[in-house]
């Protein structure tokens, strides 16, 4: 065993690599619950926006629009659950399990013609000044943009929920719709409009696989990113600067156990891989689950 | 990911009724661990199937279904094919052992061909093929590579199949420089090509300069690009759109004549429950090209270790060899017995670290 083989620098800038993805879908995925919609098709529009991205990419020849052409994927294939939930009054849970299974088949058949395809590279992007100081440096300036978009992403939301009208509309929409009818608000806008909001994230959290992370195409790729997502808002229950926390220690834990096994130490890899998961219990356990948003998975229809 | 193959398994009812009413061909089964389009170890069986259809043309049917996980749904998705008529069942994963031999207990008329495993019954036949004498010729390679002289590894699971790669790989390293280390990461993976890129990651972070993978995807070959002076090689397929660096060879899977030969058994009825374990001589292993990355006295001395394995002159584990704990493994000119590769479950001298248990 030779722990001085991990350098914790790079440690720590690839954990927040690692999280990249999972927090870009998870953060999506608050938004929806909090304005009280269960999705669980995080996995299905991840991969959704994971192929779209690369397909953009590759014929448009620009990373932006390929991220852009993901976050649009996702957001479509999103609308989709939007429509069937919240007009026709699907049951939520079978409509977004069926959203990942459609997302699945969807994204291989997308992609039948970009398997074996190389992205181009997208290059770091250090921040001047900051990326220079020891450390700190890094660890935090010294990655690709979308490193950066996520936790600006996060900050926003963060902003948006608990500071702007908007934002306190959407959680009066999460907390009890029929208050929120009662007070004038368009419910069925603001999901829809939250719905895609978390499409639009999670297919930039799948491009961020397909593009940056592996960065190829290939079928499986997010190999269940969607499912940790969910699990991340749970673990965060439902506020954004907990989210991050839960990204990094559930991206981290990948990073550090194979950190751990190269340098030569026989970790039982079974109990670094439930470690978070066991986190999520013992915080719903000691949160209480009182805190999910009061309305979550409610069908509503203004007529009841 | 099992209502998928219930989708799956449904669309295979649908391709077998619908073919009942043709000339009653023999149907021919595949059950695969990834999707088709890994670029590895399943796209060398799928093109290995689509070999048979080609040779056998309207006299054969295939069915397959990819991305099956192993246990108890690989169980299910046999039965399924079994159910629905097929004569000849490839499963294509070493996980699939135990469902192999519960399902072919179940159906005694159907054949059974189990890859890579080590458990047989009447109608349950086992292949594989020699992967440890493609992975002599790459730490053959790596070992003169390096110039960190750490090289990383990645194992999928602590199987025999495995710890064999890591072993030949390391002591045909250790043979062209003595200073060479290896650094093995377990994925616990055969096909997550996130998963693949960070181990891969990790292992260049942490010093290695060459790359082996015994995982599916070419997730680790972009890794190796991405970080720019990193060596690499196929794995089960050629990879070549990473040709000529970082991928400077590779090992090539090449199933289709095995599979023809079975399934023309089937068809004639002389098909028996064989142990098939061919590696560079029968051409189930091949080494794809070394690249002009490679310096050239290097790859005349690699060409001169695979035709040596192909006159069946060298063995890649010949004596004196060691085991991790310094005990005595093979003696002076020895040569490695099957049963004992079958079983490999330990590192040989020089390899740090454990296998996980």
């Amino acid at each position: 065993m030779d722990l001085s083989a991990i350098n914790p620098i790079l440690l720590l800038a690839s954990l927040m690599v690692a999280a990249t993805p999972i927090l870009l879908a998870a953060i999506g995925e608050l938004v929806v619950e909090r304005a009280g919609v269960l999705n669980l098709g995080v996995e299905g529009m991840m991969i959704t926006g994971a192929v779209c991205g690369f397909i953009a990419t590759i014929t448009l020849g620009s990373s932006v629009l390929g991220f852009a052409g993901a976050a649009l994927g996702g957001a479509l294939l999103a609308l989709v659950f939007g429509i069937l939930t919240q007009v026709l009054l699907s049951n939520q849970v079978a409509t977004g399990l069926a959203l990942t299974l459609f997302g699945l088949g969807l994204a291989a058949l997308l992609g039948q013609g970009y398997i074996g395809i190389k992205a181009p590279v997208i290059p770091k992007w250090p921040v001047p000044v900051l990326s220079d100081i020891p450390v700190i440096g890094p660890i935090l300036f010294n990655h690709d943009p979308v490193v950066y978009l996520g936790i600006l992403i996060v900050a926003a939301v963060w902003f948006f929920l608990s500071f702007t009208r908007a934002g306190l509309i959407l959680r009066a929409v999460g907390e009890n719709h029929d208050a929120a009818h009662a007070l004038g608000y368009h419910v069925i806008r603001v999901r829809l409009l939250a719905i895609m909001f978390g499409g639009a994230c999670a297919g930039l959290g799948g491009a961020y696989l397909s593009l940056v992370r592996v960065p190829q195409w290939t079928e499986g790729l997010t190999a269940g990113a969607g499912w940790i997502a969910l699990a991340i808002v749970v673990f965060a229950s439902w506020r954004p600067w907990r989210l991050l926390l839960g990204a990094y220690l559930f991206g981290g834990v990948t990073v550090l156990q194979l950190n751990l096994q190269a340098a030569g130490l026989a970790v039982p890899v079974a109990y670094l891989s439930m470690a978070p998961y066991l986190a999520t219990i013992l915080v719903l356990v000691m949160m209480r689950a009182g805190r999910a948003p009061g309305s979550l998975a409610q069908p509503f229809h203004a007529s009841r | 990911m099992s209502i998928k193959n219930l989708l799956a398994g449904t669309g295979i009812a649908l391709a077998l009724a619908t073919g009942a009413f043709a000339q009653d061909p023999t149907t021919v089964g595949f059950v695969y661990v990834g999707p088709v389009g890994d670029g590895g170890w399943t796209y060398e069986h799928d093109q290995a199937r689509q070999a048979v259809e080609a040779h056998f043309g309207d006299a054969v049917e295939t069915v397959f279904v990819e991305s099956v996980p192993e246990g108890p749904d690989a169980e299910r998705v046999m039965t399924q094919m079994a159910l629905q008529g097929a004569d000849l069942i490839f499963t294509t994963s070493f996980g699939y052992m135990d469902a192999t031999i519960n399902v072919a207990e179940r159906f005694p008329d159907v054949k059974f061909e189990h890859a890579t495993g080590y458990k047989m019954a009447d109608n349950v036949a086992i292949y594989n093929a020699r992967f440890y004498e493609g992975r002599a010729i790459q730490g053959h390679i790596a070992g003169q590579m390096t110039e960190s002289n750490i090289i990383g590894y990645i194992g999928s699971y602590p199987i025999p199949e495995v710890i064999q790669g890591i072993n030949s790989a390391f002591i045909h390293a250790r043979e062209v420089n003595p200073d060479v280390e290896f650094r093995v990461v377990w994925a616990y993976t055969w096909f997550d090509p996130a998963k693949e890129a960070e181990a891969a990651t990790v292992l260049i972070e942490q010093g290695a300069d060459v790359i082996l993978q015994h995982t599916d995807s070419t997730a680790p070959q972009a890794a190796a690009q991405a970080a720019g002076n990193v060596v690499t090689f196929g794995q089960a397929s050629d990879m070549a759109e990473f040709a000529p660096f970082p991928r400077v060879s590779s090992i090539i899977d090449d199933w289709a004549p095995y599979y023809i030969a079975r399934t023309q058994a089937v068809i004639d009825g002389t098909w028996e429950s064989t142990d098939t374990w061919d590696g560079i001589p029968e051409g189930m292993v091949s080494i794809g090209e070394i690249t002009d990355a490679v310096p050239a006295e290097v790859k005349a001395s690699a060409e001169a270790m695979i035709e040596a394995i192909r006159a069946g002159e060298y063995h890649p584990f010949t004596g004196p060899l060691n085991r991790q704990d310094g005990s005595v493994w093979l003696a002076d000119g020895e040569v490695a017995s099957d049963e004992d590769l079958l079983g490999m479950n330990f590192y040989l001298e020089g390899l740090t670290g454990e296998i996980p248990q």
